[in-house]
């Protein structure tokens, strides 16, 4: 019975996000185009469908994976699992670290997998590119410049670097792979950046920064807490653009 | 009916695909490296049914109900040929899905506390208000400009690499000049900007809008709508900060 109570007040939630986007939509459909919406009865249960969903997947998020996700986070990143023979003024050692940036990388990579504005977009590609580009292909290279992304992240944390020589060489990287790759890519590629960056990642690798931020002396968790959801959101790009360049590579060669 | 079921069964093998890397690395990690029982395994079941059954739905919903009305969206306003009504649309879309963000709305509290401790502002709850919402409508007015520029890039047939790193050199500019507190935020500011039923709206407008202009590719011109919109909100909140300092 409980369960029905927070789905009930989830789904309100959600109706309460969505309201805006429908509003708006509604509006310009009545007063500016002035025309009835084509298959209306198929588009009003497909967004119902959608805020069902929705409202399901945060709730079993909120269920089953946030509070386990975190407590990893929190467990991983604790000084007595890291290294447990520290003294408090020993030096910071990153190699200390190793399993934090394997959880990162490893919840990165999963939870892009799971992210459905990335699932959406995945299959609208695949349907614009005629099959050219595979909706898994392409979610797989997002995951895996998720994973890099955060790695990276959390280990930027751990040594205290400033985030904008990351940020700014990733910028780089990705003018120069820019000029390389098969222009149909481009778009794409850049989309897939902000696309990563939703209702299960966000929530799990903050977590992670936060942990790691608090439990490092000299860390601020407000400052260095922040800026992993930056390196989720660059890396894709890169990826999405190396694996363009790789499979065209590839097709030349044959 | 049946074949409906069908359907619907195929949907739901593929969102447990989904959730196993999830489920995989979490019981990894549970198991292997912290060496630590299960907690609540009920509950976890439970809840991973939900996220199933929920993932199922919200795909489903998406081919029949947010793509449709995405594109026939865009279709009305390219055979309406007002590109003002057009760009009014585009930024209202971006603006008001924007500034209700639940995931905004956390950081930008979050970035309060920050600055409020920094001495940035005073700690004060109506001073860190003031700059939460100042924050949130910065970042939806930065969303809505970035839907217009997209949407006018994919009349206009801009090419998008010049745009986007253009915004890029105008960020690597801004992070020199902008106060230190205000950078991480801002950085993180493009991707919380992009939820998840904006994402497919957007993408399908984009792509509806390229495929019924002529002499535009949906591939090259279509997609593109969302690297603005986690773009402008980063150089806005730079901006936001060094108007502040």
């Amino acid at each position: 019975m409980d369960l029905l109570v927070e789905f009930f007040n989830t789904l309100k939630s959600t109706v309460v996000d969505v309201l805006p986007i429908l509003s708006i939509i509604l509006l310009f459909q009545l007063l500016v185009i002035r025309r009835p919406i084509a298959h209306v009865k198929q588009v009003g249960f497909g967004f119902l469908y959608v805020l069902i969903g929705l409202a399901l997947f945060l709730l079993g998020l909120e269920k089953a994976l946030f509070p386990l996700g975190k407590m990893m986070a929190e467990q991983l990143t604790a000084p007595e699992f890291i290294n447990p023979n520290a003294l408090a003024e020993d030096a910071i050692n990153w190699t200390h670290y190793t399993w934090v940036y394997i959880f990162a990388a490893a919840i990165g990579f999963s939870t892009a997998i799971a992210e459905p504005s990335l699932i959406a977009v995945a299959l609208k590609a695949e349907e614009v590119s005629g099959g050219g580009i595979k909706a898994n292909s392409l979610r797989i290279a997002v995951a895996i410049g998720v994973a890099i992304g955060i790695a990276i992240g959390s280990y930027r944390i751990v040594v205290g670097h400033p985030i904008h020589y990351y940020i700014i060489s990733g910028y780089i990287v990705v003018v120069i792979q820019t000029f390389f790759c098969p222009k149909m890519i481009v778009p794409l590629a850049y989309d897939s950046g902000g696309v990563t960056t939703s209702t299960v990642t966000v929530p799990l690798v903050a977590a992670l920064g936060l942990g790691l931020a608090s439990t490092i002396p000299g860390r601020s968790p407000l400052i260095d807490g922040f800026g992993l959801i930056a390196f989720a959101s660059l890396f894709p790009i890169i990826a999405v653009m190396a694996y363009a360049q790789i499979t065209h590579l590839r097709t030349k060669t044959n | 009916m049946n074949q409906q079921f069908i359907i619907f069964f195929k949907a739901l093998w593929g969102s447990c695909k989904d959730l196993l890397p999830i489920i995989f690395v979490i019981a990894f990690f549970q198991f292997a490296v912290l060496q630590q029982p299960m907690p609540n395994v009920g509950d976890i079941f439970i809840g991973l049914l939900l996220v199933v059954l929920g993932l199922t739905f919200f795909i489903y919903g998406l081919e029949m109900g947010l793509f449709p009305i995405g594109e026939s969206m865009a279709k009305a306003f390219a055979r309406k040929d007002s590109i003002s009504w057009l760009l009014t649309f585009a930024f209202c879309l971006g603006f008001g899905t924007t500034v209700a963000e639940p995931s905004l709305i956390a950081v930008a509290r979050e970035a309060a506390t920050v600055a409020a401790s920094g001495g940035i502002i005073a700690a004060t709850e109506i001073a860190q208000n003031e700059y939460a919402n100042g924050l949130r409508y910065t970042v939806a007015f930065a969303v809505g400009l970035a839907i217009v520029i997209g949407v006018l890039r994919i009349i206009r047939g801009w090419p998008i690499q010049y745009l986007i790193l253009g915004g890029y050199a105008l960020v690597v500019i801004m992070t020199t000049f902008a106060p230190n507190w205000i950078i991480g935020i801002a950085y993180d500011s493009g991707g919380v900007t992009t939820s998840t039923i904006t994402v497919p709206l957007v993408t399908a407008l984009g792509v509806g809008l390229a495929s019924s202009i002529k002499g535009r590719n949906p591939m090259i011109d279509g997609f593109g709508l969302i690297a603005f919109a986690s773009l402008t909100p980063m150089i806005f909140v730079m901006a936001y900060g060094m108007v502040l300092s």
